[in-house]
């Protein structure tokens, strides 16, 4: 009987082991932040040594969790079993119909009626998660699919919300009548930006598109006579509806409805690029550069393609954000904005759509919710991101490819 | 015999890196229906033979012309890879390129993309001529994977399927391009003897049904003499012999390029 407890025994003990070290050295790093708090005013220090007491329990007890979690990883994908138990729901929800088809009801009802259920300062902060879902999107084409890591995307997003400003400003040119060609413009910077690095890949890609992005933010900064400098552009129309005159409450439920149509336009498109010729393109240049040349693509109008494609998206959305803020100045526009939209279709699982769609609500959405931990805020929100990146590399939801179908004569093809 | 309608002429070939010719002089003529072999120890500019006349490299000196039936030949020098292929040359890889997250169809489907032409509105507004272009491009490539004995992995993605699978899958993506030229790299390394025997079948069956002229690398001798008309044999960089399977197994250069000078003595 003694020799059964004896190697259980040990392993409890080593197991408490570590988790006492990791609370250490948690206890440690953290001594400076939550346990002394000077008081320049009278030059004291307080020494809060209960802090110290829960920051040690806490680590002790959430080591255990974490390695517990890292196991199960572990022994998941020895199996695999992650990824099937994802493609067999994935696979469910597309086999039958009736479980897609209910749930886009759902969503669709959802959506409609949010205006009226939220407060309209909830309906602004979806907005801006919508427009992000829209960023995430265009993206998605050149990093996702093309496998173009672009560091600069927020460069487009400048383009098409300038580009409204400006002409708004000058030329009192209308949000729908500025709206296609912002689209338009961001292309062609796309295009623009495409030439010179046709033949990079990877590393440099992204050095040169960061660039990029740089570069557009600090033309905008210091080309006064055009962009109006750091000070911005302000008083910015809203877009109109046929001349009615809206509240500022109607302008956000209206803007939110405009974004819904937008968004599901995006969702429309994209999901057709992907499964199209051009589609199957980028997807091939992503995945053997060499062997898609080969086989008789043109590498080079399949990247600009890319690029503009995904550029365009990015133009649009400037063109509401400027619409929607009324203001504009290039601080809106910083490497910021292009890394979250970046972390927005890496976490959310690189090609995928709904993927995409999730990763944007949870970005946007979450540090606004967090708003009640006050000054942890932002630790919460990289905490969040880490544990997802370790949990699931491949992203929230990965990409599922087309399936087709064949009976015994190929003539009869079923693809759903 | 009757003249040959050559396919593919190449002529004083020469290719180098820096100081290092890689090939030297290479002359070789693939005619219409033929099964024509590469042979040569390793390192003797096999693949980059192969590298020059599919636009990877651009050779230092040489024609490379190809003859497609009904149309005027076309030069290949300082082509893009792609337009090669739009010519009618299509190849597979020694160290196999498939698109790996993409399904088995659909590694199939991207070579339809140069004999295809639906554009971005097309993929967008999905009207009656792209939606038939698709289904074409479905049903053409089905046939070809039921050609090669790959129509069972339809929907499985490339990298998940066994590796003699892979191999003829490459070739099956090779000749959804329709190409008049089929080039194989070495598509029996790693094969074991059954399937080589199988690759065998499949490579003749392929030249009859599609109408297509052959030329490959392979180390696997059993695998050349048998199917092979012609044999080209390269060392480093010299073409040292050419002529039907049982000239060149008899020929002296040969036989010390392999063996080496002591089986002479």
């Amino acid at each position: 009987m003694k020799t059964d407890w004896k190697p259980l025994m040990q392993r409890v003990s080593s197991e408490m082991i570590k988790s006492i070290v990791v609370s250490l050295w948690f206890v440690f790093l953290t001594f400076p932040l939550m346990v002394m708090k000077i008081r320049p005013l009278d030059q004291t220090i307080e020494w809060r040594w209960m802090n110290l007491v829960y920051v040690g329990v806490g680590a002790f007890f959430l080591s255990f969790v974490w390695r517990y979690l890292m196991a199960r990883k572990e022994r998941g994908s020895e199996k695999d079993e992650g990824d099937s138990w994802q493609k067999r729901i994935g696979m469910k929800i597309r086999s039958d119909k009736r479980i897609s088809v209910s749930g886009l009801i759902g969503v669709g009802i959802f959506v409609l009626i949010f205006p009226f259920l939220f407060s309209s300062y909830q309906t602004s902060i979806m907005i801006t998660a919508l427009m992000y879902v829209m960023l995430g999107l265009g993206l998605n084409i050149v990093v996702g699919l093309a496998g173009l890591l672009d560091l600069g995307y927020v460069a487009f997003y400048a383009v098409g919300a300038y580009f409204y400003a400006l002409m708004n400003h000058h030329f009192g040119i209308g949000f729908w009548a500025a709206l296609p060609f912002a689209g338009g413009l961001a292309a062609v910077f796309g295009i623009l930006l495409g030439f010179p690095v046709l033949r990079l890949k990877g590393d440099y890609l992204a050095i040169v598109t960061l660039g990029f992005g740089e570069i557009i933010r600090l033309i905008l900064e210091n080309w006064n006579e055009l962009s109006y400098g750091p000070s911005g552009i302000a008083g910015i129309s809203r877009p109109g509806f046929f001349g009615f005159e809206f509240t500022l409450q109607q302008h956000t439920v209206y803007l939110f409805y405009i974004m819904v149509a937008l968004v599901a336009l995006t969702t429309i498109v994209v999901s057709r690029l992907r499964n199209s010729r051009i589609g199957r393109a980028w997807i091939a240049l992503r995945e053997d550069e060499v062997a898609c040349q080969a086989m008789g693509i043109d590498k080079t109008r399949t990247k600009l393609t890319a690029f503009a494609l995904g550029a365009t998206w990015a133009g649009f959305v400037g063109c509401i954000f400027a619409a929607k803020t009324t203001f504009i100045n290039p601080a809106s526009f910083t490497f910021m904005e292009s890394a979250m939209i970046l972390s927005i279709v890496v976490l959310g699982g690189m090609g995928s759509i709904v993927g995409v769609m999730v990763g944007a609500l949870v970005l946007i959405l979450l540090p606004e919710y967090l708003r009640a931990f006050s000054e942890y805020r932002m630790l919460a929100f990289g905490a969040s991101m880490v544990i997802i990146m370790v949990f699931r590399p491949q992203g929230i939801i990965s990409g599922i490819r087309q399936r087709y179908e064949f009976r015994k004569q190929p003539q009869q093809e079923v693809s759903p | 015999m009757t003249a040959p309608q050559p396919v593919l002429d190449v002529r004083g070939l020469i290719m180098d890196f820096g100081g290092l010719r890689a090939l030297d002089n290479i002359n070789i003529q693939v005619n219409s229906g033929e099964i024509v072999a590469l042979i040569g120890p390793n390192g003797a500019g096999k693949t980059t033979f192969f590298n020059c006349i599919t636009g990877l490299y651009e050779p230092t000196m040489g024609d490379m012309i190809i003859h497609t039936p009904g149309k005027a030949p076309v030069r290949l020098n300082r082509l893009k890879p792609n337009v090669v292929t739009e010519n009618g040359l299509a190849r597979t890889f020694q160290n196999i390129r498939l698109f790996q997250k993409m399904t088995v169809l659909e590694n199939v489907m991207v070579a339809r993309h140069c004999r295809t032409k639906s554009g971005i509105a097309g993929a967008i507004f999905r009207g009656r001529k792209t939606r038939r272009e698709e289904q074409e491009m479905v049903e053409h490539s089905y046939r070809l994977l039921e050609k090669v004995g790959l129509d069972s992995y339809v929907n499985e993605l490339a990298q998940e399927l066994p590796y003699g699978a892979q191999r003829r899958l490459e070739i099956a993506r090779a000749l959804a391009t329709e190409p008049i030229l089929l080039l194989l790299d070495e598509p029996a390394a790693g094969m074991n003897p059954k399937e080589t025997h199988e690759l065998d079948q499949l490579i003749t069956r392929i030249k009859e049904e599609e109408g297509v002229s052959i030329l490959l690398i392979e180390h696997d001798m059993k695998l050349v003499m048998s199917i092979s008309d012609r044999i080209y044999v390269l060392d480093y960089g010299q073409m040292i012999a050419q002529g039907t399977p049982r000239e060149v197994s008899e020929n002296r250069n040969v036989i010390k390029a392999y063996l080496g000078e002591a089986f002479d003595a």
